[in-house]
């Protein structure tokens, strides 16, 4: 059975919309970060499944590649910044982090 | 592609779109990392059905191997506050079921009709050709692509990451109690500085109008 790359792209923009509903949805702002995280993911197998359906270079893997890089940097400034709120805020709900001064 | 790769391939991506609704709709964040976790090994499988080795052992090794875990590291820290109180819940699965509404047409769409390409072929190495054959996707191939073509990406991005370790550390860091005293003091001098200069200002323009305005 072939595997289009029709079905990679219908994959990656259901896991997509799933992220980005998530994260406008969710109010705890972790979760919140793992929704983003889903949406990188999603960009990054649509960039693998172009690359393997026209194979004359390694462009879309090496995007794939930058992008997983900037996602865990991304993850790390961020996940730094909901420490700082829970250590101000005493909450990771995103509704509280109203006023940008307490 | 043979019908071992079909089956694979709708076996991880059932689990990948199930693992995404997990990550999304659960209420305690420590089961939504898990959720990720799982959606993330799923993507590396796909990876490798597209034969990406390297870019699928890389997924496993940053993300499962080291995102994931700051997130469970963060969220350990947080502790028992880290699930949010019960939200309105028939906002969230109204929003939620027009998402899927929209998704479930796309997905659809894309499915049935032709996009791109067929699937060519790959001129993959004999396996007596050994380590010097490149294949696609392959440490060799990939590795010559991004230190070619990708060569200053690849330095910035180290500088990248290191700002990033720079900035996470100052952010998470917080002040401990001699700073936010020290802090504290610098800014009532400041504020005791303005209040003064305004006083002045203001007893100025009282002179001045006093005397009719020379």
């Amino acid at each position: 059975m072939d595997i289009e790359l029709g079905q990679y792209l219908a994959l990656s923009s259901v896991v997509f919309g799933l992220g980005a509903i998530g994260f406008l949805v969710r109010r705890n702002v972790l979760v919140q970060l793992m929704c983003i995280e889903l949406m990188l993911n999603s960009v990054n197998l649509m960039f693998v499944a172009f690359n393997r359906y026209s194979p004359d270079n390694h462009t879309g893997q090496l995007f794939a590649f930058f992008v997983i890089a900037v996602a865990a940097a991304e993850a790390a400034v961020g996940l730094a910044i909901v420490i700082s709120l829970f250590r101000l805020k005493k909450t990771v709900h995103s509704d509280r982090a109203d006023t940008l001064r307490n | 592609m043979t019908a071992a790769g079909g089956v694979l391939f709708y076996m991880f991506a059932l689990l990948a779109v199930l693992s995404a609704l997990g990550t999304v709709i659960v209420h305690s964040p420590i089961r939504a990392a898990m959720s990720l976790l799982m959606h993330i090994v799923c993507l590396s499988g796909l990876f490798l059905l597209l034969h990406a080795h390297l870019i699928a052992a890389l997924q496993m090794l940053v993300y499962a191997g080291a995102v994931v875990v700051l997130f469970v590291f963060v969220i350990m820290m947080i502790g028992p506050s880290a699930p949010e109180p019960p939200v309105l819940r028939g906002m969230i699965v109204k929003t939620a079921s027009i998402g899927v509404l929209i998704l479930l047409t796309a997905l659809l769409a894309f499915s049935l009709m032709p996009v791109g390409t067929r699937l060519t072929p790959l001129a993959l190495c004999a396996p007596e050709q050994g380590a010097e054959c490149e294949q696609f996707g392959g440490v060799v191939a990939f590795s010559k692509t991004l230190f070619q073509n990708g060569l200053v990406p690849f330095e910035l991005i180290s500088v990248l990451l290191t700002v990033a370790i720079i900035g996470a550390i100052a952010v998470a860091r917080g002040r401990s109690a001699e700073e936010t005293q020290a802090l504290r003091k610098k800014r009532e001098a400041e504020d005791q500085k303005r209040l003064a200069q305004e006083a002045r200002e203001r007893a100025l323009a009282a002179e001045v109008s006093a005397h009719g305005g020379h």
